[in-house]
């Protein structure tokens, strides 16, 4: 499916307030603007290691706009800030993880963008490729099992993830007890340097829902509110006792996999340049323009308001203490615990 | 650095690098398969431009799925070819267990030697680089429990060359594991042209009189430092490096043990069920008798791994300077 | 690209799909001697002489069909520990087989591996572990060796029963196979258990050939009561295996009359109604009329041949059960390649 610009579209709302879509431009700018700052940090040598989500802010917001608050259970991967800050989690919280600061979620241990929050309904994440997705699927069966309709799990991985094993178990097990899950794919057509020609012969991973018995779907992941609405009709399916969906968002990943990838090094500046034609963000921003839902100097507003949270969001994080050694030992077990007793 | 005739100075980085492109050049049973070993080179670039002088054949940019890179390399090594998958972090090898302690190692045993399966599995491991919680893990004392299965981890250049061409040459699995600290920090001669070291055999790299300390892959490197600390302040300290986990050298720990009477053992994995405990017990087994001193182990506390923020990860691993305390404590026992 | 075969095998006609009566004949046969020798496992476990038997009553068909379209000295075959009509089938003999039950140091394994692990080197059957899947990515790896070295005219065959197409291992050695186009076969055998696990709680979709297409592949559905229909399938992939047309994958669905193994009782899982009723398709008769019916074999041809099956089962179980164990110290050989010592 072709990336298609949402500009060329005009703008179809799909039940979204202009309140909403100012919220889905918001968070889309927030992610660009924090990610960002992450590498400026790691250039700056105050940060070890940064990771951006830049081409996967319209897919995120669009989805997390479809997620809802209080009730959800979000289990993303690494590259999900858009959908972290969509569902709750604040600019301060994503800076206290890149800093690795004790008032991060998870006491500065994890690595950043690996975040946490239970009062957010998002669940821990580890590094480790796909084993997060068995456990989006024990959280859905949890709700089925307790009656709990209206609620669903978002469960997100990228499309080299797809490959592992554990991938193909989690897909199985939902489809067999029709879990309240939604498999959402962030296709960026890469796995670090690997491309998707390398990873799968069917490029169409949505394909695979059949052989499991669920639906499946592609979409334009460049374009939030095609993002929202297919998010929202899956998750709204799966609250209502409708079973999982396996979606397929593509998208692209601009820049390096990480502050310690050269993607010059296997793919090259042009076709980077291309994909960034169809940058989700000015696009996006168009759209809202050329509608009227927001104007020009809204817009400067906006991205001025976002500048300043980030700022203070950073002074304010990187104010914060380290853990201690000590803190080194915490959490192991319920309790202190020793292996020789 | 004075260069021998015949060798050059190559990081531990090159080395690997050096030997793989050997092993390609001169057989070409010899595959390459992992996540990203192809255009990228590997996340190290230990396989740069391999793609493009042995094509994709022989380096394979595998889908993101260890169990089946583990598992599609025994079924490669049963069939003739000489594998040598790559793991990208060793924090990865957990889905690929069932392949590497089910499988490979039980190949021989299973058919009774009728189907073999020579097999190299190399990884990097190990800490020091901010790698949190799931970029530095040890892994060793997971897989030395297995027979079968064989385990090195060298600590110098040299010995990364000698004992990678033994684990390629080797008939059976090797889990060959790379600290990547030492990656580009440790530099060191090797000698041009194809030798192996054999897997099995530690290494004396300081001699001493008044304590044995043992230990393997980044903490040689930190133990030689705080043993040379001491050797100025008058105390005399031997240091092997074990270079290999399984099978591992008995002999020159015992030699020394009994020379020196007195042992401490070092390492990065966690204490508890951790290589020393096995080192430990076979000398109190075999030496007991020739010990001055209780046996010491130092080595991580028993957490799961080193945390990201920079106090978590000091605070996991042994300092240079913890280990002079150690051994100084044990010298004056 | 998926398809679902017909399904012949009907007693009405015969559509031999190019087998010569021998051909035919040695299926049959195939499916005879798996029988019996099955049962003989099963005889000689009540009889206390061996600890453990499994049976693959209701796959004689498939096994016997596929095993034909095998070609020996070529072919690799990497089965699961259901698989012994496949594995006589491409020529391994009923003493090898008895050794392998009674657990015999003549045994290929030397009398390690659980019965009906077989592995033959020389037939190009491979060593397997008990462990589900797993084998898969061997299979995959021995197939892209045959690629490698430009081996065209060779395929691997590589079975899985339904419930271990749940494993990650199958989806990672499917991904990988079609990615590299590799001259290799996924036969499904489906009879519906895995266990006591009945195929609605593996699977949401019951078509497991259906997840074919995901991976961009050919995927195939076909009776595997009908030897024939097997065959068929069977080579047509293999054949399109060995000509660089890449991995395919078949669903065989058949059943499994018998309790998992000796150790399981299946009454306390399923019915003994729906076994009698799938016991009515039972294919080993249904081929034995289906050939007397279409002349191929005369009815006093097929006494003969059930009588040659069962002396040559019974002279096996007499042979192997006369040769001995393995010893003691056989326990300690071949952990290595070398003599070996955790400690040197
Ligand atoms: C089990 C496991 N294997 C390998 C890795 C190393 N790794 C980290 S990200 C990545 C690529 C992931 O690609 P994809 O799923 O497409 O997500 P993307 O980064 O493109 O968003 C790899 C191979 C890992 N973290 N875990
Ligand atoms: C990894 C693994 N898990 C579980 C088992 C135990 N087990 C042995 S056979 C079996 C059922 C397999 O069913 P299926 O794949 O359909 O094959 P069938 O026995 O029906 O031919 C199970 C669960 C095992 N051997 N290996
Ligand atoms: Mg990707
Ligand atoms: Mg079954």
């Amino acid at each position: 499916m072709a990336k298609t610009d949402t500009k060329a579209k005009g703008l179809d709302r799909h039940g979204l307030t202009d309140e909403q879509l100012r919220q889905i431009f918001r968070n889309m700018l927030l992610q660009r603007q924090l990610d960002n700052r992450g590498f400026q940090l790691n250039r700056q040598g105050k940060v070890p290691f940064a990771l951006g989500s830049e081409g996967h802010e319209a897919l995120q917001a669009g989805a997390a706009m479809a997620f809802n608050r209080g009730k959800d259970i979000l289990a993303p991967y690494y590259r999900d800030l858009g959908l972290a800050l969509g569902i709750g989690l604040t600019p301060y919280e994503i800076m206290l993880s890149i800093f690795a600061r004790v008032d991060d979620h998870n006491g500065g241990r994890q690595f950043p963008n690996h975040y946490s929050s239970k009062a957010a309904g998002l669940m821990s994440f580890s590094s480790i490729l796909a084993a997060h997705i068995p456990h989006a699927v024990g959280a859905a069966y949890a709700q089925k099992y307790r009656g709990e309709t209206g609620r669903a799990v978002l469960v997100t991985c990228g499309d080299g993830t797809t490959s592992e094993g554990e991938w193909h178990e989690s897909m199985n097990f939902a489809a067999i007890h029709k879990l309240p899950l939604v498999m959402l794919v962030e296709n960026n057509e890469w796995a670090i340097s690997t491309p998707l020609s390398k990873q799968m012969a069917n490029p169409e991973i949505w394909k695979r829902a059949e052989g499991y018995g669920m639906p499946g779907k592609r979409f334009n992941g460049f374009d939030p509110i095609e993002t929202y609405a297919n998010v929202k009709e899956a998750l709204d399916r799966a609250r209502t006792g409708g079973g999982p969906t396996l979606l397929e968002g593509m998208c692209y990943r601009f820049l390096a996999h990480s502050t310690d990838d050269n993607d010059m090094t296997y793919r090259t500046k042009e076709i980077v340049a291309e994909a960034r034609k169809h940058d989700p963000v000015p696009n996006f921003q168009a759209v809202l323009v050329d509608s009227g839902v927001m104007s020009d100097a809204d817009v400067d507003a906006m991205k001025k308001d976002v500048l300043r949270e980030t700022n203070e969001a950073t002074d304010k994080a990187e104010a914060v203490p380290y853990p201690q050694a000590s803190d080194l030992y915490t959490n192991l077990y319920e309790g202190a615990w020793q292996p020789w007793q | 650095m004075a260069v021998t005739a015949g060798s050059k100075v190559l990081n531990n980085v090159e080395a690997v690098r050096e030997t793989l492109y050997e092993a390609m050049k001169s057989d070409d049973r010899t595959i390459i398969l992992g996540e990203d070993v192809g255009a990228r080179g590997n996340v190290f670039l230990i396989t740069k431009d391999f793609i493009n002088e042995f094509g994709p054949e022989r380096v394979i940019d595998t889908p993101i799925a260890e169990a089946s890179i583990v598992g599609i390399a025994v079924g490669m090594a049963m069939e003739g070819l000489r594998p040598i998958a790559e793991i990208q972090f060793a924090d990865f090898i957990y889905p690929a267990f069932n392949q590497i302690v089910g499988e490979a190692a039980k190949t021989r045993y299973r058919s009774n030697g009728e189907y073999t399966c020579p097999l190299v599995i190399r990884t990097p491991y190990g800490g020091g680089v901010r790698g949190a919680l799931s970029h530095s893990v040890s892994i060793e004392a997971l897989f030395y429990h297995v027979p079968g299965l064989k385990i090195v981890a060298p600590a110098f250049p040299a010995d990364v060359k000698g004992l990678l061409n033994a684990a390629i040459d080797d008939p059976d699995p090797v889990l060959f594991l790379e600290h990547k600290k030492t990656y580009r920090l440790i530099k060191g001669e090797v000698p041009e042209g194809h030798y192996t070291i054999p897997i099995g055999k530690a290494n004396v790299i300081k001699e001493g009189r008044q304590l044995t300390v043992v230990s393997y892959g980044l903490y040689v490197h930190w133990a030689l430092e705080a043993a040379n600390q001491l050797e100025n302040e008058g105390m005399s300290v031997e240091v092997i490096d074990l270079r290999s986990i399984r099978p591992m050298d008995r002999t020159t720990i015992l030699n020394s043990v009994e020379k020196t009477r007195k042992l401490l053992i070092i390492h990065e994995d966690n204490k508890f069920g951790g290589i020393g405990a096995e080192i430990s017990a076979m000398v109190a087994e075999e030496a007991l008798f020739s010990l001055d001193a209780p046996i010491r182990r130092l080595a991580a506390p028993d957490v799961p791994a080193m945390g990201y923020a920079e106090p978590l990860e000091h605070e996991y691993m042994s300092s240079p300077a913890q280990m002079a305390d150690a051994m100084r404590e044990l010298v004056k026992f | 690209m998926a398809t679902k075969s017909k399904t012949s095998g009907s007693a009405s006609t015969l559509e031999r799909r190019g087998l010569t009566d021998e051909q035919l004949v040695g299926i049959l046969r195939t499916m005879l001697m798996h029988r019996r020798l099955e049962g003989r496992g099963f005889e000689l476990n009540r009889q206390g002489k061996i600890p453990f038997a499994s049976a693959g009553e209701g796959h004689e068909a498939v096994q016997a069909g596929a095993a034909m379209a095998f070609e020996r000295g070529k072919d690799i075959l990497v089965p699961y520990y259901r698989d012994l009509g496949l594995d006589i089938g491409i020529g391994l003999s009923p003493l090898e087989v008895l050794l392998s039950l009674f657990a015999r140091v003549a045994d290929h394994s030397g009398g390690r591996q659980f019965p009906h692990h077989y592995a033959s080197k020389k037939l190009g059957l491979y060593s397997i572990s008990s462990v589900l899947a797993a084998q898969l990515p061997h299979a995959v790896g021995a197939a892209y060796a045959l690629k490698y070295r430009k081996e065209t005219g060779r395929a691997v065959l590589a079975t899985v029963g339904d419930g271990a197409t749940s494993e990650g291992e199958w989806h990672e050695s499917m991904n990988f196979a079609a990615i590299h186009k590799l001259p290799i076969v996924f036969l499904c055998e489906n009879n519906e258990w895995a266990i006591s696990t009945p195929l609605a709680k593996q699977m949401a979709n019951p078509n497991i050939y259906e997840r074919a297409e995901g991976y961009g592949m050919p995927g195939v559905q076909i009776n595997g009561f009908d030897p024939i229909a097997c065959y068929a399938a069977v080579k047509e992939a293999m054949d399109r295996a060995r000509t660089g047309g890449g991995p395919t994958f078949i669903e065989a669905k058949c059943y499994r009359f018998l309790a998992h193994t000796t150790d399981d009782d299946d009454r306390t899982y399923r019915s003994r109604e729906e076994v009698a009723e799938r016991r009515k398709q039972d294919p080993v008769p249904t081929f034995e009329r289906l050939l007397v019916e279409h002349g191929v074999l005369t009815a006093e041809g097929l006494e003969d041949l059930k009588r040659s099956v069962l002396a040559e089962a019974n002279e096996a179980t007499d042979r192997a059960e006369s040769m001995p164990y393995p010893a003691p110290h056989d326990l300690y050989t071949n952990v290595y390649a070398d003599s070996y010592q955790p400690w040197r």
